[in-house]
């Protein structure tokens, strides 16, 4: 292949492969230790760089895409399952590294996210990435990102190898249950998926004590919100294991949203955004502001967190008797509990209020979620008393709903 | 009133030299008027007869003056001086006062900066210049603020090995594979009109994107419409606006998939089938593997039959070994073969392989010097013992010295004390004793004769238990640590 001419049949693919890959909600390319080019090389790490945004709003920061969407694994959430009638293809090891050196020099990308359909086994799927991130590291002296995705059905050896190499590994469990896996993604085995991820685990935790390189920016996953039965609180329980027991970076949530060729056990209906937005900010208030499932559940019902306003809005609005924090004198766990207040704005609060009693104006200047907050927080000169009974409080803190979904 | 004037753009030279001089001389700021149109030569005072000596900032509140500087807007030296007078005069710590108007307001500056920088980052695009012999890129950007100097490092240190020019219309940076150098403003015309990969960057961009997710506005917000000019992929962006709903109402009326006849059932099977069923495909695996520290010429597999009764785990291949690809082949497995002749077994027949499957060294001068592998290598070898063990079947498994200890039983225990038979948590009965290399390191040669002959007695019984043990595990495995 001609290292500077992209042929159309290679355009093609890459159109193919891409689309086969978009429904996984990660790019993210940061975690990793700060490398930089040596003088042969190519490529550094950055934090959170995205080179481009899409329509949807989401960000372009690695080249996404699947070394083939042939695949023998049937889960009907997918659209490369073996019974869907879409375009396949299938990229060389060599035609991706190729790719990727091209895109990197040009600077569209921060690295590389590959994924692949399981074909031939799983085992043979997984060294095919590893030869992928091999190459470009060994041969091309690549030192962008590299995020592989693990088939935890290969041979635990693979994902040591698939360690040396990538800076991310990831296993997405899609759904939250194990009644649900069996139902919609019958070739998947959760038992298959923890030792992996536990096995991932263990390895990030004895390099990093022996100050070795494996998987040096963690372990994430995705779940998709929307094609099973599964609340949000069970979606939360699951994740709040993710965090504690395998020590995962990151949680995506992925609300299902319409394929083609859909499969008739998933009927499709518009993505539910709202849902997977709530999630994320949960999914924040667990990682970031020390709530708990169990407090953030009690701010919504049935096991489903409120569409209409924030969980952390939702839990302030049910425990009115936390509430009002005195900005001047409240500590910072109390501080992160009130609504609108980001972890940012709680720490030049933090700051600030070293050297002055901060008013109402001083505020604005620390946030911009202060509407959320006024009726919740003392500052010199406002004190919300009448505010915390009103009943309409929650009416007129709903924002109105926004164009959020398409349909 | 006294009138300083600047240098357009980042002028912090010509700031700093100005806001010294006049805090010496205490004008305050609402005695100043400040401008960078660079129509005058420097700034309106008689010039300086002597130096003036540095302000005494604080580190970050400097940092700050540095970022502010870049910003476009014509009132940043004004709002920078009374900055420095407030902090010379009593308010020392007033940049961690975020509240304060002044600070809020700078802080707004340098974050603008900051996004311009990190904008420029994330949005320049290289493309090749097709004249040029060699490889050799140009990129075209218009940045907001006055940031090339800040931000070209950063393509330095990712393309460190290309030869590439950034050109703006407020300054250009070149960089020739050695040294960075900033040149004039330049032209759009300067930088080459295309690139041949930017058709399929585009239909990457347009491919990945999600019709049923369409948030223009999201998109607007990270990506303003004004760099939209220089973004090849930019141009797809009505299209996809245009039509995303069409597309989805298109998915959604769609009829389910009948799932055309795709039922590969041969393919399932073979899928299904167990990867390894011998020791052959077993090794043929590690040959392929990178060793977990860099360093070993090739991985060295165990060797023997598949069906031995004895299995014996060293540690380690040393210097000899991985020259070889061969496990106990250097001195050490000299000695353990004829150690094994003694006491009746025949290296033929038995399986002799190592705990870790990499030489680990350190250069002393030209010497390898063998380095003891650590815990984490152990494990990270472990699951690949494992398999060995479950495909050979053998009566006993041989833990010869202390990393064979720590892989059969996942800890570290001393020789002396458990010297002997052992049942191995993994189901196994085995046998543990020292590691031949013990034997060559005694430096004295009545306690190297003694521990030789243990060593022997200690083969001897090993045979012995052999002979009538079962073969594989004889208990099920202890629940995982």
């Amino acid at each position: 292949m001609n290292h500077e001419l992209m042929d159309e049949r290679l355009a093609r693919k890459l159109c193919i492969l891409a689309d086969a890959a978009k429904y996984d909600a990660s790019c993210a390319s940061s975690g990793a230790p700060k490398r930089a080019a040596d003088a042969q090389g190519l490529g550094s790490t950055a934090h959170g760089i995205c080179h481009a945004y899409t329509p949807d709003g989401r960000c372009v920061s690695l080249l996404k895409i699947l070394l083939t969407n042939y695949c023998l694994y049937d889960c009907a959430y997918c659209v490369n399952r073996r019974s869907s009638n879409v375009r396949r293809a299938r990229f060389s090891v060599e035609e991706v590294v190729e790719l990727t050196i091209a895109f990197y020099k040009r600077n569209y990308i921060e690295g590389l996210f590959l994924s692949s359909g399981i074909i031939r086994s799983p085992d043979h799927t997984m060294e095919q990435l590893i030869q992928v991130a091999r190459t470009l590291r060994r041969d091309r002296g690549f030192r962008g990102y590299i995020h592989l995705k693990t088939i935890p059905d290969a041979s635990p050896w693979l994902i040591e190898q698939a360690g040396l190499w990538a800076d991310r590994l990831s296993i997405n469990i899609e759904l939250s249950t194990e009644a649900s896996l069996r139902k919609l993604a019958p070739d998947k085995n959760s038992a298959a998926i923890d030792a992996a991820m536990s096995q991932i685990r263990d390895r990030i935790s004895e390099a990093k004590a022996e100050r070795r390189s494996f998987s040096p920016a963690g372990q994430s996953t995705q779940v998709i919100i929307g094609a099973d039965e599964a609340t949000d609180e069970a979606v939360l329980r699951r994740t709040g294991r993710l965090y504690d027991e395998f020590g995962l970076k990151r949680v995506y949530y992925s609300a299902f949203s319409p394929i083609p060729a859909a499969s008739a056990q998933l009927p499709l209906k518009a993505p539910p955004l709202t849902r997977e937005n709530r999630l994320y900010q949960a999914d924040w208030l667990l990682r970031f502001y020390g709530f708990s499932v169990d407090e953030i559940m009690a701010g919504g019902a049935d096991g489903m967190l409120d569409l209409e306003v924030d969980p952390k809005l939702a839990w302030a609005l049910k425990n009115r008797h936390r509430f009002p924090v005195d900005v001047n004198r409240a500590d910072r766990e109390m501080l992160l509990r009130v609504p609108g207040l980001g972890k940012r704005a709680v720490d030049k609060i933090i700051q600030a209020r070293r050297h002055r009693t901060l008013s109402l104006d001083d505020l604005a200047r620390l946030t911009t979620g202060l509407k959320r907050g006024r009726p919740f927080l003392v500052a010199a000169g406002h004190r919300p008393t009448r505010l915390l009974d009103r009943l309409d409080l929650r009416q007129s803190l709903v924002e109105p709903a926004r164009q959020l979904r398409l349909l | 009133m006294r009138r300083v004037v600047l240098n357009e753009g980042a002028d912090l030279e010509g700031f700093r030299t100005a806001a010294r001089r006049l805090v010496a001389e205490g004008v305050p700021p609402e005695e100043t008027v400040w401008s960078s149109d660079g129509a005058l030569p420097l700034f309106g005072l008689a010039p300086a007869a002597e130096p003036v000596s540095p302000l005494r900032l604080p580190r970050a509140a400097a940092e700050h003056i540095e970022t502010v500087v870049r910003h476009r807007d014509s009132e940043r030296f004004a709002l920078l001086y009374q900055f420095v007078w407030r902090v010379l005069h009593g308010e020392r710590r007033l940049l961690e006062v975020p509240s304060d108007p002044l600070v809020h307001r700078l802080e707004r500056m340098a974050r603008s900066v900051r996004r311009d920088i990190h904008k420029m980052h994330a949005f320049l695009r290289f493309r090749r210049d097709e004249e040029a012999t060699d490889e050799r890129f140009v990129a075209w950007f218009e940045p907001e603020h006055f940031i090339l100097e800040a931000a070209a490092p950063f393509f330095v240190e990712r393309f460190r090995a290309l030869r590439w020019a950034i050109l703006t219309p407020l300054g250009s940076a070149h960089w020739d594979g050695v040294a960075l150098t900033f040149g004039p403003a330049a032209d759009r015309s300067q930088a080459p009109g295309k690139d041949a990969w930017e058709d399929s960057w585009r239909g990457y961009y347009e491919s990945v994107f999600n019709p049923a997710r369409i948030n223009a506005r999201a998109m607007r917000a990270e990506m303003p419409k004004k760099y939209w000019r220089n973004l090849p992929e930019a141009t797809a962006i009505p299209h996809l606006v245009r039509t995303a709903r069409s597309r989805v109402t298109e998915m959604l009326e769609q009829e389910a998939t009948m799932p055309a006849k795709r039922k590969p059932e041969a393919a399932l099977d073979a899928m299904r089938a167990p990867a390894i069923t011998s020791l052959k495909q077993l090794n043929k695996l590690l040959m392929a593997s990178d060793p977990l520290v860099p360093g070993a010429t090739q991985a060295v597999p165990g060797e023997g039959p598949e069906d031995a009764e004895i299995v014996f785990v060293g540690e380690q291949p040393g210097d000899q070994e991985d020259r070889q690809g061969r496990p106990f082949v250097g001195p050490a497995g000299q000695l353990f073969d004829r150690a094994l002749a003694e006491a009746g077994l025949n290296r033929e027949e038995v399986y002799v392989t190592n705990a870790v499957k990499h030489f680990k060294f350190e250069m002393r001068g030209k010497r390898r010097i063998h380095q003891k592998p650590t815990a984490g290598e152990v494990k990270h070898y472990r699951w690949w013992l494992e398999k060995e063990l479950e495909l050979i079947k053998p009566k006993l498994v041989v833990a010869l010295g202390g990393t064979a200890v720590l892989a059969m039983t996942g800890k570290s225990i001393p020789i002396i004390r458990a010297r002997g038979f052992a049942r191995f948590p993994d189901g196994y009965d085995g046998y543990i004793t020292v590691h031949p290399s013990y034997l060559l390191r005694l430096p004295d040669e009545a306690a190297k004769a003694a521990a030789y002959r243990q060593f022997v007695s200690d083969l001897e019984a090993i045979r012995t238990i052999a002979a009538d043990h079962p073969r594989g595990r004889v208990r099920a495995p202890a629940a995982a640590e």
